[in-house]
């Protein structure tokens, strides 16, 4: 039974006037994150987004303790704070690490995986927006196949990294895929990881207006459409135990999926594939990474 | 973000916490929503609330006071994304130019 939305609470931890982008739905995850952590958290932010977000000088624009930290260390300065923590005698307070794809997926990877290995008792969310959007929209590992990016001006030519599968493989204690246009779902998978002491690791797809290149009002339905076409997984994992989401299940089958145009067409950064006609190899390609994907991910854990 | 280069806190530490709010980002918007209470779900009878769940800039603000629900936006942070108008299921919001 999800959250019903009258029962989150009022109480608002990211704050009015942050320099989010309008319509950025990070801000999204994060309110919604920290609604279900109720403030009783340490958020360890690695260059990406959020820390400019949260960090205009000389404003500062979350509720909560945040420590800022270099682009390869968050996962390992999660561990820091956890150790600080637990000789302060503190075993209630979340530490919690909020880092972006290029965090994750490129840089922060060998940080991520020693957390995981120590069983550090942290959460670490990778909210991913498949490109280095602060930058200036540079290609990352996340960024999915034939997408425009300024250093990928043809499209991007490789498939984008499975990243949910290496951090499965370090066996963390709870592991969820979540989407911003599901905060309901996305608040009780946080309330869930919360149940649970050790390593837990989220993974959020959250579109980018500014780098994704599609009209702002648009977010939500565009993150719902990459539910719809197969192309996002909602998936959780507690422990061994493996649970196809909700509102996935249904497009286990191909046969009901959303064709991959509506999904790819809204954004700029695919518009190359419909200009001037519609190019059928690379969509088709794309469409063989989606299945592929759903292949890898059912074998692998059912 | 006005003081001057003596006024600012030794090495620009910033003194005072949660100050974002100060930061009025009401004059990015191109265009503010509008609300029309008539068919609006929450004035109905307090439910839906997609606007306020939605909202990236905490801008909706959905208040119930002995029964009776009001609903306001804050212009003075609301960045004019249009994601309340283009969510809604009644088609109680709509966008105007500034």
């Amino acid at each position: 039974m999800m959250v019903a939305t009258k029962d989150m609470p009022l109480k608002e931890y990211v704050l009015k006037g942050n320099a989010a982008c309008a319509g950025c739905q990070d801000m999204v995850a994060l309110r919604h994150a920290h609604k279900a952590l109720e403030g009783d958290v340490i958020q360890v932010v690695p260059a990406c987004c959020t820390s400019v977000v949260q960090s205009l000088w000389p404003k500062s624009g979350l509720a909560i303790p945040v420590l800022n930290t270099a682009f390869p260390a968050a996962a390992a300065t999660a561990s820091g704070v956890r150790a600080a923590l637990k000789a302060k005698g503190n075993d209630h307070t979340m530490v919690m690490v909020w880092a972006g794809d290029g965090g994750t997926f490129d840089i922060g990877l060998q940080a991520l995986s020693g957390a995981l290995e120590r069983r550090t008792d942290f959460l670490y969310i990778c909210y991913n927006n498949q490109v280095y959007s602060n930058t200036g929209t540079q290609r990352s590992s996340a960024t999915p196949l034939h997408a425009k990016t300024t250093t990928t001006w043809f499209g991007k030519a490789e498939t984008e990294k499975m990243l949910d599968l290496i951090v499965a493989a370090h066996e963390p204690v709870y592991q969820f895929t979540a989407n911003t246009s599901y905060p309901r779902d996305f608040y009780d998978k946080i309330m869930k990881a919360k149940e649970h002491p050790g390593p837990k690791f989220g993974h959020i797809f959250l579109p980018c207006p500014q780098a994704w290149n599609y009209p702002v009002e648009k977010g939500v339905e565009i993150g719902k459409l990459a539910v719809e076409t197969g192309y996002w997984i909602q998936w959780e994992r507690i422990g061994e135990e493996f649970i196809l989401g909700r509102q996935s299940k249904r497009f286990l089958d191909p046969e009901k999926r959303k064709p991959i145009d509506e999904y790819l067409k809204m954004q700029g950064r695919f518009s190359h594939l419909y200009k001037p006609t519609r190019d059928d190899k690379k969509i088709a390609e794309i469409e063989a990474f989606i299945q592929h994907r759903w292949d890898v991910v059912m074998r692998t854990f059912t | 973000m006005s003081e001057k280069f003596n006024e600012i806190p030794m090495a620009g530490n910033i003194v005072e916490p949660g100050n974002a709010e100060k930061y009025k980002t009401g004059g990015w918007r191109a265009e503010k929503p509008i609300h029309n209470p008539e068919a609006c779900l929450w004035i109905k009878n307090g439910t839906c609330g997609r606007c306020w769940i939605f909202c990236p800039d905490m801008s909706v603000i959905l208040t119930e006071k002995n029964g009776k629900y009001s609903y306001e936006f804050n212009y003075e942070y609301c960045k004019g994304c249009g994601i309340c108008a283009a969510e809604c299921p009644t088609q109680s919001i709509h966008m105007e130019k500034e």
